[in-house]
């Protein structure tokens, strides 16, 4: 009995890595500490009614955003490991096989578990003040979303204490993947924890387009939406059309390792370089997925701190629109070597040059908006102007890259390594780092400490380019990716010092990033006003934090940039059109409001559960997990008792203190 | 279009009859058991059984929508319709896309 349970438990839980040890010991004493200070403070039920079952846009926003910066600390840790592994020649910190591990999880976790996230957060938190609506088009739907993401995320980081990290890279090509080159339960993982995840951002998606299509305040036209709105359209008409893609390609990888079937199998009929086909028919579109919302972001600052309407505003609205449909024309640039004939590559090498046109059009547009704007440079603004040049060497290099003949040069070397961190960091990051800036004071009414904040920029951008630059060079002297471990006689060890010191230089600005978090904190000042930065759009005409229901009286809407235009006839002492006045003088109404509702966190739970029997195959667990899943459908469909009414006086008191409080 | 602001509306489509759902769900059924008994019995070559299960899935896709989705009912602006329009141009690509790249990658069976 004892020996069973021993051999159990050394096969369940990771054993033998003291790094790791090191882990299981502090997520242990974690848990007991939170659960300790909230049982201390009396904060449990604080905590269910306020947050866990909120379907308040602003609250599930937070929510993204704190998950989404503690993984960007995870993946961040596994870069540092990575990049002091490969500081010197024939280092033995990580194993081969623990190098292979990290690399996966940073991947998936940068780009599924941060980068998503933190762009969910934004979306949620910005587009229905932007549209002057009171929530998103399916608040539950939302909350469900969420938390399929936070239980799909959890699942996949679990792996990492136990049984194991999965190790086959971010897209786990096959064969390496399949049952014969990956036999633990560390591939499972992998696929489980994306596809919950997976299944809330397609809704996100769906929420998303809705929300934008049907919920604009009156009068406000498509072609008067703010820009980050019609980003988020782009990149949620993108998200609903690729992430299906996925799913199915992720579950016939599930059926070849769970029901032997072939799909991408070597024997069988099965055909691996299908895998690589049809993964990157969703991965090349997620990359645009993410970088879309950015473009929006930083076309809203430029604009604010210029003091000027963005320049050629309909063709960025081309520009961002005709991305995410030729996003879907050129997924085949990812394996040019993989010999599909020289038709296919020049196609594809075309298609892929093409979107730099439209890109292109953005940087002038940007360019032009500062062109004799009066300018001011507060964080949000710094941010911004790094990210224009970073992003055109990225995009040049990424032409570069899509010159097919060519590739087979650079094709898994460094150079492609710098390539993609260049418009990852540089465009994604950059871009949700000035975002989160942007918006903080919407979020919680006070802004972060500017000195701070230009310290982590600085280390950020020097880390960035000395961490980055070395890597195109080392790619052209031959180093290729996924490599933990290289010779004396290479050469290489100069430039990988050099990249490893800029990798440490950008851990250093986290560090700035969270004292600056922690600092705004401790030294809150409350922003005056609603408006922080003089803004253009709906979002600055309300107070900060925004109220539960957001508008106490729908804005009518009348032009582009409504906000600033409503501020300057103010200020000129002209008067607004009649309908817009008769509006604004209308008394309050009762506000109509979706009501808390716990059936997401408890579904996307019973997920978790299905998903953790699916990956130990303990078809015990498998099935209590979807019969709550199911009872959880159930439930909330003989729920009728949804919404409710904020009373007139609730919404005067409200509006009293937010007000008052300047 | 733009003027509705409440968290949920969307009630009030119609939603089908009872016999409409019945002729969608026979038809799925039946349409799902042609190309089972067609592959399971062996009745053709290869390429015809391809054929088949490909003529039988799109008319099922058909079916789905029109019973099932209520495409027919839909109200002005045709959001459903546009965003069909594009998911098939996008399900070519990958159709087609898929077929044309591994031409040059097949492997023998
Ligand atoms: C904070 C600075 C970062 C550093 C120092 C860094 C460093 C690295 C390193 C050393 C590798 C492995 C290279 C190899 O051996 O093949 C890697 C891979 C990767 N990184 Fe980063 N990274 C950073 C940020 C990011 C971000 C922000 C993203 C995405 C949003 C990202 C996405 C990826 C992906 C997708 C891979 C490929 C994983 C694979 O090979 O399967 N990284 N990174
Ligand atoms: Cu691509």
């Amino acid at each position: 009995m004892w020996d069973k349970i021993k051999e159990f438990s050394s096969e369940f839980f990771v054993t033998g890595d003291p790094l790791i040890l090191g882990a299981q010991v502090s997520i242990g004493l974690t848990l007991v500490a939170v659960v300790l200070v909230l049982t201390y403070f009396k904060k449990w039920r604080w905590l269910w009614s306020e947050w866990l079952t909120s379907v308040d846009h602003k609250r599930i926003g937070i929510m993204y955003i704190i998950c989404s910066i503690l993984m960007l600390f995870r993946g961040g840790v596994d870069a540092l490991l990575m990049r002091t592994q490969l500081a010197a020649p024939e280092l033995e910190f990580l194993t081969a096989e623990h190098y292979n591990q990290i690399f996966t999880t940073h991947g998936v976790i940068m780009i599924l578990f941060m980068a998503m996230p933190l762009m969910f957060g934004l979306f949620n938190i910005v587009v229905p003040l932007q549209i002057g609506a009171r929530d998103v088009a399916f608040p539950f739907l939302n909350s469900l979303s969420f938390w399929m993401f936070f239980f799909g995320a959890m699942l996949f980081n679990l792996s990492f204490v136990i049984g194991g990290s999965p190790d086959a890279g971010w897209l786990a090509y096959p064969p390496l993947s399949e049952l014969s080159g990956s036999p633990g339960v560390g591939q499972d993982f992998y696929i489980w924890g994306i596809q919950i995840s997976g299944m809330g951002s397609l809704a996100t998606g769906i929420n998303f387009i809705v929300t934008i299509l049907k919920m604009r305040a009156p009068g406000m036209k498509l072609m008067k939406m703010p820009m980050f709105t019609w980003s988020v359209l782009s990149s949620s008409l993108t998200i609903i059309l690729a992430f299906p893609i996925l799913t199915v390609t992720l579950f016939l990888l599930f059926l070849d390792r769970y029901a032997g079937a072939h799909f991408f199998t070597l024997d069988g009929g099965g055909n691996p370089m299908m895998y690589i086909n049809l993964i990157w028919m969703w991965g090349h579109p997620e990359v645009y997925i993410v970088v879309l919302p950015a473009f929006g972001i930083f076309s809203e600052i430029v604009s604010t701190f210029s003091k000027k309407r963005l320049f050629g505003y309909s063709s960025m609205v081309y520009a961002l629109m005709s991305i995410s449909i030729v996003s879907f024309f050129t997924w085949a640039h990812h394996f040019f070597t993989m010999g599909s004939g020289a038709n296919v590559n020049a196609f594809f090498a075309v298609s892929t040059m093409i979107i730099a046109i439209p890109t292109g059009v953005k940087v002038f547009n940007w360019l032009f908006t500062m062109f004799r704007g009066k300018l001011s440079f507060p964080t949000p603004m710094m941010w911004t102007i790094a990210f224009i040049p970073c992003f055109v060497i990225g995009g040049m290099t990424g032409v570069m890259l899509s010159v097919a003949p060519a590739d087979f040069q650079y094709h898994n070397s460094y150079f492609l390594i710098a390539h993609f961190h260049q418009t990852l960091i540089g465009g994604v990051v950059f871009g949700f780092f000035a975002g989160l800036y942007y918006w903080w004071p919407k979020m919680f009414g006070f802004k972060l400490h500017e000195g701070l904040g230009k310290w982590a920029f600085w280390f950020w951008n020097i880390g960035f380019y000395v961490c980055f630059m070395p890597q195109y060079a080392l790619g052209f002297m031959g180093m290729t990716r996924r490599f933990n471990e290289y010779n004396f006689d290479m050469g290489w060890q100069p430039l990988n010092v050099v990249s490893t010191v800029g990798a440490f230089l950008m851990g250093i600005a986290f560090l700035f990033q969270v004292w600056q978090i922690a600092h705004s904190i401790r030294f809150y000042k409350k922003e005056p006003t609603g408006d922080t930065w003089n803004g253009r759009s709906l979002e600055w005409s309300i107070p900060s934090p925004a109220p539960m229901y957001n508008f106490a009286r729908t804005p009518i809407v009348t032009s582009r940039d409504d906000w600033w235009e409503k501020k300057e006839r103010r200020r000129k002492g002209e008067p607004e059109l009649p309908h817009v006045a008769k509006a604004e003088q209308a008394p309050l109404e009762p506000i109509h409001m979706p009501r808390n509702s716990g059936v997401p966190f408890v579904m996307s739970f019973f997920w978790f559960i299905a998903g953790f029997g699916f990956v130990w195959d303990w078809t015990w667990m498998v099935i209590p997990g979807l019969i709550g899943v199911i009872v959880c459908m159930l439930v909330r469909s003989f729920t009728y008792n949804t919404d409710y009414y904020v009373p007139v006086d609730e919404i005067e008191r409200t509006e009293a203190a937010a007000r008052g409080a300047h | 279009m733009a003027n509705h602001n409440q968290a949920h509306d969307g009630h009030g489509e119609s939603h089908g009859s009872l016999k409409s759902y019945i002729i969608g769900f026979v038809l799925s059924i039946v349409l799902t058991i042609i190309p089972l008994v067609v592959v399971m019995n062996e009745m053709f070559d290869k390429k015809t059984n391809t054929v088949i299960i490909l003529i039988a899935a799109v008319l099922q896709f058909a079916v789905q929508l029109l019973f099932f989705m209520h495409l027919r009912e839909e109200k002005k602006p045709r959001y459903n319709l546009t965003s069909l329009i594009l998911g098939l141009i996008i399900l070519l690509v990958i159709v087609g896309g898929s077929i044309w790249i591994m031409t040059y990658n097949a492997v023998a069976v």
